[in-house]
């Protein structure tokens, strides 16, 4: 993607989420889990953004079992894509905050 | 377990307020067990059992994809209270965690234009036959035309809301 983008907290999460797939209670377990507590996706924001994602084809809904009403979703490949161009993304913010402020640089390969 | 009815307006500006004033009852007892025009009933519970929420939809109640919305946040814990018009109204046991609707300024955004778009659909239709009606029956005209004066002024003070969060956006999500 040759887009700039930065994508929200809640984003990230959902398609981090989703490499497994989950109904909407599941993936909210899942943030709040990966993240210690700290991601609490509600759940009007998060059925507002599985309905954005499915529309950019970055997650796509599973077939329900029969006598479920609950809608499984699951990353495409597109959406991996999109998650790994993020986690450049992330990557420079860090190695940026981390050489200005004069932290150790913990992605570089020297010691010191 | 008692019951009591209250009757008691809400300007739609002050949705927040009707939300926290149904969470201070809960907080004495009083948990919210259904909805209707200007009125709320309420069962005795245990004090601060439950947290209320409540949003206006994006259409009918009965169109299927709030069927489907409403079914997704009973599938997290929440139960699901009632309706007035396209205003749902959520309870969620505070032992099965903490409850919102919307956890980030961009969704509450949406959720502020919702509101602004049905005012402004209202308001317009109340605009139209009010100054139509003035032509044509005098002075019965202008209750309309009050209609979309206080409509209009609703639209504002969510606008307000509004800018509060776009302004808040800049620095965070």
């Amino acid at each position: 993607m040759g887009e700039n983008i930065a994508l929200t907290e809640a984003v990230y999460y959902i398609l981090l989420s989703l490499n497994t797939p989950l109904h909407g209670y599941g993936i909210m377990q899942m943030a709040d889990e990966l993240s210690n507590g700290r991601v609490k996706l509600a759940a009007g924001t998060l059925y507002g953004a599985l309905n954005t994602l499915c529309d950019k084809g970055w997650i796509k809904e599973l077939p329900t079992e029969a006598g479920s009403r609950r809608k499984e979703y699951c990353i495409t490949e597109s959406g991996k894509k999109v998650l790994l161009d993020e986690l450049d993304r992330l990557r420079q913010l860090v190695n940026n905050g981390e050489m200005i402020l004069n932290r150790r640089n913990t992605y570089g390969t020297s010691d010191n | 377990m008692a019951r009591q009815t209250i009757r008691k307006w809400f300007w739609v500006w002050d949705f927040e307020k009707e939300e926290k004033w149904l969470n201070d009852m809960a907080a004495t007892g009083w948990t919210l067990d259904g909805v209707g025009w200007c009125r709320y009933d309420f069962k005795t519970t245990e004090a601060d059992e439950y947290t209320i929420r409540l949003e206006m939809l994006d259409k009918s109640v009965y169109a299927a994809g709030s069927q489907e919305y409403i079914d997704f946040v009973e599938q997290t814990g929440a139960e699901y209270v009632g309706n007035v018009i396209k205003w749902v109204y959520f309870r969620k046991k505070k032992e099965l965690g903490e409850f919102e609707l919307f956890s980030d300024i961009d969704s509450k955004i949406k959720h502020l234009n919702r509101i602004i778009a049905m005012l402004a659909i209202i308001g317009g239709a109340n605009l139209l036959i009010g100054i139509t009606g003035f032509a044509r029956v005098g002075y019965m005209g202008l209750i309309n035309i009050g209609c979309a004066a206080v409509l209009a002024f609703a639209a504002y003070l969510i606008y307000r809301k509004k800018k509060k969060l776009q302004n808040e956006r800049v620095w965070r999500e």
